[in-house]
């Protein structure tokens, strides 16, 4: 079914957006979350951005503080993934504007929304970035 | 950086960020889920805006992973808030907080569909959305024809298109039957004409489902597919915003990529050509350039097409293209891409004739294995584990082994058990095996599983001429100042029973061999102490005449256990000292283990199971059944213990003569095991052998023997001598077994009825008047799954229903549970797992009781998961033909045969015949108008995809017979093709036909090779 879930963390392993595609139970996130920070956080600049993890492959990029984690199942291209967290990160941008960690934390959610307008039931919806962003706007300008 | 336009929000976040600790933390978030809990309670007159700021307040707790377990009926009711902003609020935090089971988002569903209904387009998107995410079967019945609507509707805006599109998906994966296939594979169609990127990006995900599900249905979108390719890769009317890079949208390009390899093969050559020209231009085209997301995006879309062309496969000249492609990408520095290749390679394997080439990357992929990412490093074991062949297996088996002291802990057991199956598939000989484990025991004990030494032990056993080898390796092992408890088990088990063969050694008088295992008694826990006590018996009947002072060394170790807390050493204290007074008696009583009966690895279903863990390609199971080396085929045995191989028993033992013996040494095995299967040392075939071997045996070649026509209650009139001997199995017991068998009849003819399945895939496979058990097939490669659908047909329940599959050895068999009871007019749905793992005609067959009032009814069934449902038609040109005809020379792998006898039909009828068996005829390959000549693709685990050719010369002045020549690359799959096809062409099952010729034909049936075996016997005497 493609994406199972995206994780934004921090470098403290702080969760700063959450979204999942399947049902986990509450303690079966907190851990799951846990095991793939450990294991993503601990790799460096010359690994690969794949990790095999449980059923999982995470596919994961970091920016600054930042680390965009997507989860997804053996259905996926792991670079066309890689391609769609950065996509997310330049939507973020075009919206905040050199988007960081607090924009997405304190905008929570706005982060969703777009996210919401991405990717839908685990595949992707949208990569027009004036697409994704015409809610935002529209809801911006309402209110 | 602006705030949120929730102050109060804000706060709350800022708040929790700057607490120090956990402990803190936890605090702040107590406090306000008390004053959230308190506020959603007390004041009614809660504004949205304050609703909305407290919802995203639990939002982000709960992102936090505190449980929240209230206000989700707030969260539900701003879906029906008038205003789009709370609205959204809604619609988000409840699918961010609930899922498709709770019972709150039941009281939404009416909300939901009046927005979806609704005319306003970003309340549809909303409510799409939510359902898209977490709609459950509810939302499916409800909801799907509206959704549908939307997405088909001509006025409707793209922005609601797209997000409907994906609603579906969601509605169709909850419930397959919303969408009618006939009606929908147009619309489908239709939709992948779209122009606009988005609903086309969503709609392709959406084909991607219904493809996956029955390609068959949707082979009219595939050239919209090859259009869709077309179009994004000469960018054309592709709009900026879907521009990445300068690349036409990569996901798009992908997801279709993907969706082409849902269908077997492109048969129409134009758009065969179309699409081979876009994938040719992609392999080509795509180069290294600077701006990291460029290549990445065009490396995406190279790999997908890489996997397509694979896929494809035909064009020879592509493939080596890709070939030389990822030999290139598994040695570049960028760690993605060598990673990618490594993967992509491993999944080549699966295509024939290219092992040869990857092998020439081995020494790269070794590199790999020692890769500082350990990523890279399990692509690269995975590899290498499924190129091993006998060829290589000795280097790579050996670099595992060296690894084996570096790796991960995380992976050195997956590591060692590789290693283990590797070196007992493809040893050269018995002594490098025996080599293998014992230095994998040594060097990584700790994660080498019980099952691995027991093998061992078992091809010791097994071989005569390796017994003196492992003993002394075993020997020699002891002597190492600190060895693994593991290595104690298997020298100490070796030693008892084999270091008699080495006592004109030094060091290996039965004296010296006790002191050094005996040092190791005092580091060992209870378990090896059991196996240790046995090895001082062992060691003690084969030292005659008797040594006193070994005698009394052993007596007092006996008795100092006899007192031992742990029963089972006690126990054998006890009886080991009382035996080994009985003098010459010992020599029977502790004779050698008898041989073990030969089996399936249990080291590869165990691969299996954890392969849970690793990635897709795990290639374990494209190797499963890979052919063994030659060394250990010829571990022969006792023919008579050939027949069970009906489960993955831990060890299966033989006992002997003496039923003392099989009880004390039998032990230390089942302890450990927990399972001990007994099987009778007198030859099996009459009542003991598990039933299915032999049934499966029998129907195979008797389904077709049988006089066609002949009802199978008449068939069981016809054989009443044979019920006495051969139990159950008798006679096929295709009708009604036991006492009330005159009562319940089926209606319709059974053997019918399964000749029909054997052709099409849906259908009826057993009625009678209280049960209706249908049909429902998918085959894709060499799996297929098999929904059965027992209903019942009347208004009491069905009782004791009882379903169970007895599997020939060829296909893996896995059925979902089956109820016991079947309600008043009920269908249940009963799934079936079939895996293909080698070219067989046997039949499996579904024995399936039930109780209805007093009667029982017992039925044995064949299951249509026959040789031909393993087929993939393709068309052949004489370019591709010619050649491979003339590399398969001669026999076995090209077999000819004179059939007579031949049921007289046109050459066109033959045809027919031949393309309903999923034999393509290929018209004008052959240049004589009387022959004919087809090809098809045949998928099992064992051969992968292997292409069949046939060619039948017919005369025209004698249709009864005619020549026919089967080639393939397998030589088991061209002799049972072979005679697949002679039964079809000597007795097509029609009703009425006159049995009498056809009854005699089978006899030559009968395969030369299976002469052995008491089933095939038994059905020759039939």
């Amino acid at each position: 079914m493609g994406i199972r879930f995206i994780l934004m963390v921090n470098k403290q392993g702080q969760t700063r957006l959450a979204q999942y595609f399947e049902y986990l139970t509450l303690e079966e996130r907190r851990t799951l979350e846990g095991e793939i920070v450990r294991k993503c956080l601990a790799r460096n600049e010359q690994q690969c951005s794949f990790v095999e993890h449980r059923t999982y492959k995470i596919v994961y990029r970091r920016y600054a503080s930042l680390f965009f984690l997507v989860g997804v199942d053996n259905e996926e291209n792991e670079l066309a993934i890689l391609e769609f967290i950065h996509l997310l990160v330049e939507t973020m941008d075009r919206h905040f504007g050199n988007v960081c960690e607090l924009d997405i934390m304190f905008h929570l959610e706005k982060a969703h929304f777009m996210l919401e307008e991405m990717v839908m039931n685990g595949c992707i919806v949208e990569t027009s970035k004036a697409n994704i962003l015409a809610p935002i706007q529209l809801m911006d300008k309402t209110s | 950086m602006a705030l949120s336009g929730m102050r109060g929000l804000s706060v709350f976040i800022s708040e929790v960020r700057n607490c120090r600790n956990k402990e803190q933390e936890r605090l702040r978030v107590d406090k306000e889920l008390g004053n959230i809990r308190t506020r959603f309670k007390n004041e009614k007159g809660l504004t949205p805006y304050e609703k909305k700021k407290y919802v995203w307040k639990m939002l982000y707790i709960y992102m936090l992973g505190y449980d929240v377990d209230f206000g989700h009926m707030e969260a539900v009711s701003l879906i029906s808030a008038p205003k789009y902003p709370e609205k959204q609020v809604g619609y988000i935090v409840t699918s961010c907080l609930l899922n498709e089971n709770h019972d709150f988002l039941r009281l939404a569903i009416n909300a939901v569909r009046n927005d979806i209904i609704g005319r306003n387009e970003t309340f549809q998107c909303l409510a799409l959305t939510l359902v898209g995410n977490i709609g459950g079967r509810e939302f499916a019945e409800s909801l799907a024809p509206d959704v549908q609507k939307l997405l088909i509707s001509s006025s409707c805006r793209p922005l609601v298109r797209k997000k409907a599109a994906l609603c579906l998906l969601r509605l169709f994966r909850k419930n397959s039957d919303i969408l009618n296939v006939d009606g929908w594979s147009d619309r489908m169609a239709q939709l992948l004409d779209e122009r606009d990127l988005g609903v086309l990006t969503s709609s392709m995900s959406l084909f991607v489902a219904l493809v996956s599900n029955n390609h068959e249905a949707y082979w009219s979108c595939l050239p919209k597919c090859v259009k869709v390719m077309e179009r994004l890769a000469r960018n054309q009317d592709i709009p900026q915003e879907y521009t990445y890079y300068g690349i036409p949208s990569p996901w798009l390009q992908v997801k279709t990529m993907r969706a082409l390899q849902y269908f077997p093969t492109v048969e129409d050559p134009s758009i065969r050509r179309a699409l081979f020209e876009v994938l040719q231009r992609i392999l080509m085209g795509t180069d290294v350039v600077k701006n990291v997301n460029k290549n990445n995006a065009s490396h995406a879309v190279l790999f997908e097409a890489l996997a397509l062309v694979m896929h494809l496969d035909s064009e020879k000249e592509m493939m080596s293209q890709c070939v030389a492609l990822l030999g290139k990408f598994i040695a570049v520095r960028e760690p993605n891409i060598r990673y990618l290749g490594l993967e992509n390679m491993t999944r080549m394997l699966m295509v024939t004739d290219v092992h040869e080439i990857i092998k020439r990357h081995q020494a790269q992929i070794i590199t790999s294995l020692k890769d500082p990412d350990i990523s890279i490093r399990r692509r690269s074991l995975d590899l290498l584990y499924g190129m091993c062949d006998v060829s290589n297996a000795k280097d790579i088996v050996e670099e595992l082994l060296q690894y084996l002291g570096t790796a991960d802990f995380a992976m050195r057991e997956e590591l060692a058990l590789k290693a283990a199956i590797l070196a007992e598939k493809f040893a050269p000989d018995l002594s490098w095996y025996v080599d293998v484990i014992l230095q994998l025991i040594d060097k990584a004990g700790d994660f080498v599983s019980d099952d691995i030494w027991f093998r061992v032990v078992q091809f010791v056993t097994n071989n005569e001429d390796l017994q003196p080898y492992a003993a002394l390796k075993a020997r020699e092992y002891l002597d190492k100042p600190a060895i693994h408890e593991t290595m104690v088990k298997v020298s100490a088990y070796l030693l008892g029973e084999y270091s008699h063969l080495l006592a004109r050694r030094p060091g290996c008088s039965p004296k010296e061999i006790f002191s050094i295992i005996h040092e190791k008694l005092p580091t060992v826990s209870t378990p090896t102490i059991s196996i240790l006590l046995t090895t001082y018996a062992k060691i003690l009947m084969h030292s005659q005449p008797p040594d006193p002072e070994l005698q009394n060394q052993v007596w007092a170790v006996y008795s100092k256990y006899e007192s031992c807390i742990d029963a089972e050493i006690q126990q054998r204290a006890v009886e080991y000292f009382a035996l080994s007074r009985k003098g010459e008696a010992l020599m029977d009583i502790l004779a050698e283990m008898p041989k073990f009966p030969e089996r399936q690895s249990s080291l590869i279903k165990k691969a299996e199971d954890t392969e849970a863990d690793t990635a897709e390609q795990s290639a374990i199971k494209l190797r499963t059944q890979q052919q063994a080396s030659n060394a250990l085929v010829l571990t022969d045995h006792r023919p008579a213990n050939g027949a069970p191989q009906v489960s993955q028993l831990g060890m299966i033992m033989v006992p002997s003569t003496s039923n003392v013996d099989q009880n004390v040494v039998d032990q230390p095995l089942t302890h450990s095991n927990g399972t001990l299967s007994v099987v009778d040392p007198q030859p099996p075939a009459q009542d003991h052998a598990p039933a299915g071997d032999i049934l499966g045996d029998l129907l195979g070649p008797l389904a077709i023997e049988g006089p066609p026509g002949v009802s199978p209650q008449s068939e069981l009139n016809n054989v009443p001598s044979h019920e006495g001997t051969l139990g159950a199995n008798d006679a096929l017991a295709l009708a009604p077994v036991g006492d009330q068998e005159s009562t319940v009849k089926p209606i319709g003819d059974i053997a019918e009825r399964f000749h029909a399945l054997c052709l099409k895939d849906s259908g009826v496979l057993y009625e009678d008047p209280y049960i209706q058990i249908g049909i429902k097939a998918e085959w894709r490669g060499h799996q297929g799954r098999m929904v059965l659908f027992l209903g019942n047909k009347n208004t009491a329940s069905l009782d004791s229903v009882q379903a169970k599959i007895l599997p020939p050895s060829h296909l893996k068999l896995d059925l979902s549970l089956v109820p016991k009871i079947i309600p008043p007019r009920a269908q249940v749905q009963c799934p079936l797992e079939v895996v293909n793992l080698r070219p067989s005609r046997d039949v499996a067959v579904l024995d399936f009781s039930y109780k209805f009032g007093t009667y029982l009814v017992n039925n044995r069934l064949r299951l249509p998961a026959v040789l031909n449902k393993f087929f993939q038609p393709i068309q052949v040109s004489a370019e591709e033909f010619f050649p491979q005809w003339r590399s398969l020379p001669g026999p076995p792998l090209k077999l000819q045969e004179v059939v007579r006898g031949v049921r007289p039909m046109s050459l066109g009828e033959m045809a027919n015949l031949f393309n309903s068996l999923k034999l393509m005829v290929c018209p004008g390959l052959d240049p004589n108008a009387c022959n004919l000549v087809a090809s098809t693709t045949f998928y099992s685990e064992n051969t992968r995809a292997m292409l069949c050719l046939i060619r039948i010369e017919t005369d025209p002045a004698d249709r009864t017979q005619l020549r026919m020549t089967v080639a393939s690359g397998d030589p088991t799959l061209t002799f049972e093709l072979k005679e697949f096809i002679k039964e079809h062409l000597v007795s097509i099952p029609t009703a009425g036909k006159p049995p009498a010729p056809v009854a005699q034909q089978p006899q030559p049936n009968i395969p030369p090779i299976a002469s052995s075996d008491p089933g095939a016997l038994l059905a020759g005497l039939l």
